[in-house]
Order: structure tokens, then sequence, then C-alpha cells
């Protein structure tokens, strides 16, 4: 196994899809030439070309529904946004076209299209830029919405979402892409809507997505250390397909669930499974759910105060301390 | 403002388009089929108004009759790799590109016999093995999907054009824009064809464009070429439609069409009977004595020994009996299963479902 970037894990998916199916073509502002805003797609260009690997000008709207167009006619687009901040551009075209055109067509038309980029702040770019939409996304039957946590995971998902029939939103982060991982060297494929167990445990059940899982760990080994509380981390991975049963299957092992998400707390994604444990598993809890969001503000420019928005460590302690 | 003359309007120039060498090919057959199409557009659209006005369906309904000669002049011309998409006003386009009746009444009474199953209504018809990808109800919201339609046939190396109708009222949205730039930037063979009938809902295009004679000029500013022509002449719709697809097909070059329509009715069922406020009567008269399309094409027609009044009534009446037919099936149609209800959200959860193979033809698996 190699130690590998997250964003060379993704570009590893990307290339061995691009040479898999003729059909898979990536699409967005500074892909090709430049290499990828975060060099996420570097070499590509020069390995592949033209024909796969396509600069765009800034037109989130009319670029994103281009790739919408293509996929109705069997391409599989993959379509960068340069920060999934600007999705909001582009709005109508994922929301009203690509979510929604299985089902205005009576199953007549699929849309098998990637969406890809950061999401979450945390590299100080301000509140445009700082954007956490998965719920926006999740609310949106039709859409499939995942984070992957880790390169092992970046990778394996992003070959199932390439793969997938549905329009898949990926949500990476800046932050996230520089981290390395373990990345076995031949293939494999991670199924959507299949969480995974990044730490067993006994005690509380930690439970979130994304950025947020690698805080959880930290978190985790902290408490195990110096409290001699065993907290299990479970990892979503995609957020619809939502993967309840491992939910539930680690909130009736340990009977406390602790809820992190860099999203926001206010009909959050944290919201929605919290909402989902009570109604499923009310009388596993020996405790009250706990939520670890991110504080009810757009992104603060100032490293020093961004970084207080986020679910930090130290949160996540007194989280799992109070109910423990 | 004021645009001089150009060039590319054919309509300033007094020419015969029943004379280009794509009209003079045309059989006697083919003519009449021609004609027939705008009969059963306009037959169609007529009984669904009426059946609407008894309450049979809800929702929406935007009428086309008076602008049939665009839809019926421009799918004629599809090959094998051209497709289509438009907006709400898709009823005349669906019935151009070959759906039935009975698919499209079904779906305005919501039925589960509709084309979508029910799922889309009358801003929502698809065929997509007919090259028919609708049916969109944001206005301008289908003008990139257009040009995704017109990249997906150049990256298979096809000989086709992406033929996106929209609205006077559309090439108002920045998503326009954004998609005449890269159409041109990137060689997309997309044809964006602007039905000007001169509205959008209520508002004149005096009040929603600062330049008012001339939209597809606008192109000329991505370096398109565009074209303006008398969408009442169903001759002349499909002569300029054919320099386009020309272009698109030999080129890989995206064109502007602007054709000149009215609908005689109002902008949806709301204001159907509408008369007064933004249009006058005598403008609304005027456009059904001396513009209407079918009319016009008939005159043609007969002038030229072509057709007579007793085969007019003829193919009239049956365009009527189909469309009473239609809405007796669709009358007659079950309607959908309320289980369907959480069917053609995701491929994965219908799969084996017939709902999930229908989508699955444009797939290699
Ligand atoms: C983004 C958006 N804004 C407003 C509407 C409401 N609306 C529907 S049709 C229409 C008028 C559009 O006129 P035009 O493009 O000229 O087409 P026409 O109706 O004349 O065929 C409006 C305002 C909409 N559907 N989508």
């Amino acid at each position: 196994m190699a130690l590998i970037e997250y964003r060379d894990a993704l570009n590893q998916a990307f290339a061995e899809e691009i040479e898999r199916d003729p059909n898979v073509v990536l699409i967005g502002e500074e892909v090709a030439q430049y290499d990828g805003a975060y060099k996420v797609t570097r070499g590509l260009w020069k390995k592949y070309g033209d024909k796969r690997v396509v600069d765009t000008p800034i037109s989130e709207a009319g670029f994103i529904g281009m790739g919408i167009g293509a996929s109705m006619l069997g391409l599989r687009p993959v379509m960068e946004l340069m920060f999934w901040s600007f999705a909001t551009v582009a709005y109508d075209q994922i929301i009203n076209n690509a979510a929604q055109i299985r089902y205005m067509s009576g199953g007549l038309i699929n849309c098998p299209i990637v969406i890809r980029g950061p999401a979450n702040g945390g590299t100080s770019v301000g509140a445009t830029h700082s954007h956490t939409p998965e719920n926006w996304l999740a609310n949106i039957p039709g859409l499939k919405v995942v984070c992957a946590a880790t390169a092992y995971d970046a990778k394996g998902l992003m070959k199932t979402a390439i793969r997938d029939n549905d329009p898949v939103m990926f949500m990476e982060s800046t932050l996230l892409y520089g981290e390395k991982g373990e990345v076995p060297d031949e293939e494999y494929l991670i199924p959507l809507g299949k969480a995974d167990i990044k730490r067993e445990g006994k005690h509380v059940s930690i439970i979130g997505h994304g950025r947020a899982i690698l805080t959880a760990l930290k978190a985790a080994e902290l408490l195990e250390a110096e409290h001699d509380i065993s907290c299990e981390v479970i990892d979503l991975r995609s957020i619809r397909p939502l993967d309840e049963e491992a939910i539930l299957t680690s909130v009736r092992k340990t009977h406390r669930a602790v809820l992190v998400d860099e999203n926001k707390p206010f009909c959050g994604v944290s919201a929605q499974i919290a909402s989902m444990i009570q109604e499923k598993c009310f009388d596993d809890l020996d405790a009250p759910v706990q939520r670890v969001t991110s504080l009810d503000a757009p992104a603060f420019y100032s490293p020093q105060i961004e970084k207080l928005q986020f679910p930090e460590v130290h949160r996540i302690i007194a989280k799992v301390l109070a109910i423990s | 403002m004021e645009i001089l003359a150009k060039q590319n309007a054919v309509s300033a120039e007094n020419h015969d388009s029943s004379e280009a060498e794509i009209n003079r090919k045309l059989t006697t057959a083919d003519q009449l089929e021609l004609l027939r199409k705008m009969l059963q557009i306009r037959r169609f659209e007529q009984v669904g108004l009426s059946k609407y006005q008894g309450g049979k369906m809800s929702g929406f309904i935007h009428l086309y009759i008076g602008q049939e000669s665009v839809a019926a002049g421009v799918c004629s011309l599809m090959g094998e790799h051209d497709h289509v998409i438009t907006a709400y006003r898709c009823h005349g386009h669906a019935l151009a590109v070959g759906m039935t009746m009975n698919e499209c009444m079904a779906e305005l009474y919501g039925k589960a016999t509709g084309c979508s199953r029910g799922k889309g209504g009358s801003m929502h018809f698809f065929a997509p093995d007919k090259n028919y990808w609708g049916g969109h109800g944001i206005v301008a919201g289908q003008t990139p999907l257009g040009l995704g339609l017109a990249y997906g046939i150049k990256y298979k190396g096809l000989k086709g054009a992406a033929l996106c109708f929209l609205g006077d009222g559309a090439v108002n949205q920045g998503a326009f824009y954004e998609c005449l730039n890269m159409a041109s930037l990137m060689d997309l063979p997309v044809i964006y064809i602007i039905e000007n009938n001169r509205y959008s809902m209520g508002t004149s295009l005096e009040r929603s464009s600062v330049v008012k004679n001339c939209l597809a000029e606008r192109g000329e500013a991505f370096g398109i070429e565009w074209a303006q022509a008398k969408g009442e002449d169903i001759n002349e719709v499909r002569a300029v439609t054919q320099k386009a697809i020309e272009r698109a097909h030999n080129e890989s070059r995206p064109t502007i069409l602007e054709f000149d329509t009215y609908r005689h009715y109002g902008h949806s069922v709301a204001d159907a009977k509408h008369k007064g406020g933004y249009r006058s009567a005598e403008e609304i008269e005027d456009y059904k004595k001396n513009h209407d399309p079918i009319q016009l094409y008939k005159r043609h027609l007969i002038s030229k020994g072509v057709l007579t009044e007793e085969e007019y009534t003829k193919i009239s009446d049956a365009a009527k009996a189909e469309a009473d037919a239609s809405a007796k099936f669709a009358e007659e149609s079950p309607l959908p299963d309320p289980s369907s209800i959480f069917e053609d959200v995701y491929f994965e959860v219908d799969r084996g479902t017939e709902a999930g193979r229908t989508g699955k033809h444009f797939f290699n698996d």
C-alpha cells in the first residue's frame, strides 16, 4: 500500500475511470492546463488531452448545466467546482435539472453526473468561500451526497460515484487535500450508503462525516488516554443515501451518541440524524443525543477566530464527558 | 436604439422561401404532412384547453396555438443525430418530433399512461427515444442543457445538432449568455431558436428588451452567426433552419435563429381568453386573420394546386378526431399508483422495475 495525499487518491480515481470508460470526461475551471486550483487533476490534461480534460470559462450555471445535458446523452461528466460555495450560482441547474429530470420524465432520462470540489472553510477565505452545503443538497430527492474523510475513502467513493447512474454531489475539503493516507495498489470500490467504523468503541458513539471525522478521532484518542472512555467513531461517508443501520447499531451498543458536523446546527445534517436516533432507538439511549456543529454564524476571516467556529477537539471531549 | 438592417435579416428580403432548395424537394405528401403536423398541434391544444376548462386537469397549460409553423418546420428537418429541447410551452415540439397525442394528452390528465407517467405534466413532456429532451419549467434553464446535448453530440463524433428553443423573454437570463460564450468558444453544434412571440407573460418585448427589433443579433457579441426570419411561413422556417443545421453538422458551429411569431391565446390558461390588458383585441385579431401559419400554408398549397378545400377539411377533421380520441384515452386511463411516488427518484432504487429499465438504454451497460 502506498501512502499518498487525498488529492492524489482522487487523481488516481479519475485516471482509472478515464481509462476504463470512454464516456468519462473531467470539466471545470482550471482543471486542464492549470492542473486544477488544488492540483487534484494534476497531470491529467497532459496525459489524456483536450477531449477528456476540459477547461471552462467562469460560468457555473452554464457549464454545470452543460454537463447535465451531456450526461442525459450518456456521458459521465465529472464537474469540478472551484469551491462548493460557487454551486449557488448553478443551483437552478443542480436542483431543477440534475435532481429532477429522472422523476419528471417518469424514469426515461438518467443523469449520471458527478459534481465535486472542496466544501467547508478552515483556510481563512471568508464567508463566501466557506460553505458546507451537504444539508442544502441532501434535502433534494434525486441527489446523492458523498463526503469522503480519508484518501482511501476518497478514491473508492469517487470511483463508485463516477459509475453511479444518478447525480452525485461529492464534497471534499481544501484542508483534506494534503492529508496522507494508505491507498492499495489494486483497484477497489466503496459503495455509497455504507458507513465505516473508523474506530471501535464501547461507551459512546461519535458519528459524523468529512473532515470532522479527523477531529473526532483525535478526541477519541484523548478520551481513551485521559478518561478511559472508549469511543466508537462512525464515518457516514455518504449523507444521502444514509446508512441508518450503522448508526442505530452503534448507538444500541454504546447507548450514547455525540454527533460531529461541520455543517451549521440549524436544519443541519446532525439535526436530521439526532431526530432519526430518537425516533428509532429512544429506549436504547442512556443520555440525550449531543451535537457538536459549526457555530451558527457565517465563516469568520481571522484564522484564529474561524478555528473556533468548527467542531474542535475540546468541544467534542466536553460533550462526551457531559453524558458519560 | 436602432439596428441597421442586417443582411442576415432574411425577413427584410422579399423572396419566396418555398423556392428554397430544401422546400423544392418536398413531395406533395411531404407538404401535406407539414400541414397535418400543424393541424395536429392545433387540434390537440384546442381539445386540451376545453378539457382543462371542463375541470379535467390542473396545473398550467401554455398553448402554442399560432406558433405551429416553428416547431413543425424545425422538427421536420431532424436527422438521426439531431436533438430537440425546449421550455414549458412544449406540446407543439413534442407532437412535431412524433410523440403521440395519447401519451401527451394522458400526461396533461396526470395519468399513468402519460409520457412521463403523470409526473411531468404540461410543461414536462419527454421522449428521449425520439431525441426529444423536454419540456423545462425554468425560463432559460434548458439553454445549458441544450449546450450539453451539443457537447455530447460532438464528444461522440456524430454529425448532429442540438436544437434548443427559447422565448423572447428567456434571452434576458444570464445563463443564456454563458451558453453563447461557451458554444462559440468550444465550437458546439447548438442552434438556439428564439420564438419571438413578442410577449413574456404580460410583458411586451418593448418593455423587456433595450434593443427591440432584433434579439438574435446579440449573438454577434459572441461571434455567432444568426438569422432573423418570418416564423409564420413554414417554408421560411425550414430554409433558415436548414442552413443552421448544415453549419452545425459541417462546421460544428452554433447559430442563433429568431422567428417572429405570435400566440393566439394568453400566456397560459390563467389568461387564455385574455384579450385586453397587455395586448389589444385588434392586435390579436390581426394576427389571427393575417398571420396564422396554418391558414398561410393552406393558401400557399391551394395556390400551388397541391391541396383542395375538401382535402384540408379532411386533414383538419382527422386531427380533431385524433385529439378527441386522445382525450377519451386519457380519461379512461388509470391514475398512477401511489407507490410510484418513490419510483424514478434514484436509478438504483428502480433497478429491476420497469422505471429502472427505461432510462437504461442510453448507457453501454
Ligand atoms: C426563472 C423563471 N422566472 C420566471 C418564471 C415564470 N414564467 C414562466 S413563463 C414566463 C414568461 C417567459 O416568456 P418567454 O421566454 O418569452 O416565452 P413564451 O412564454 O413567450 O413562450 C415567466 C415569467 C419561470 N418559469 N422561471
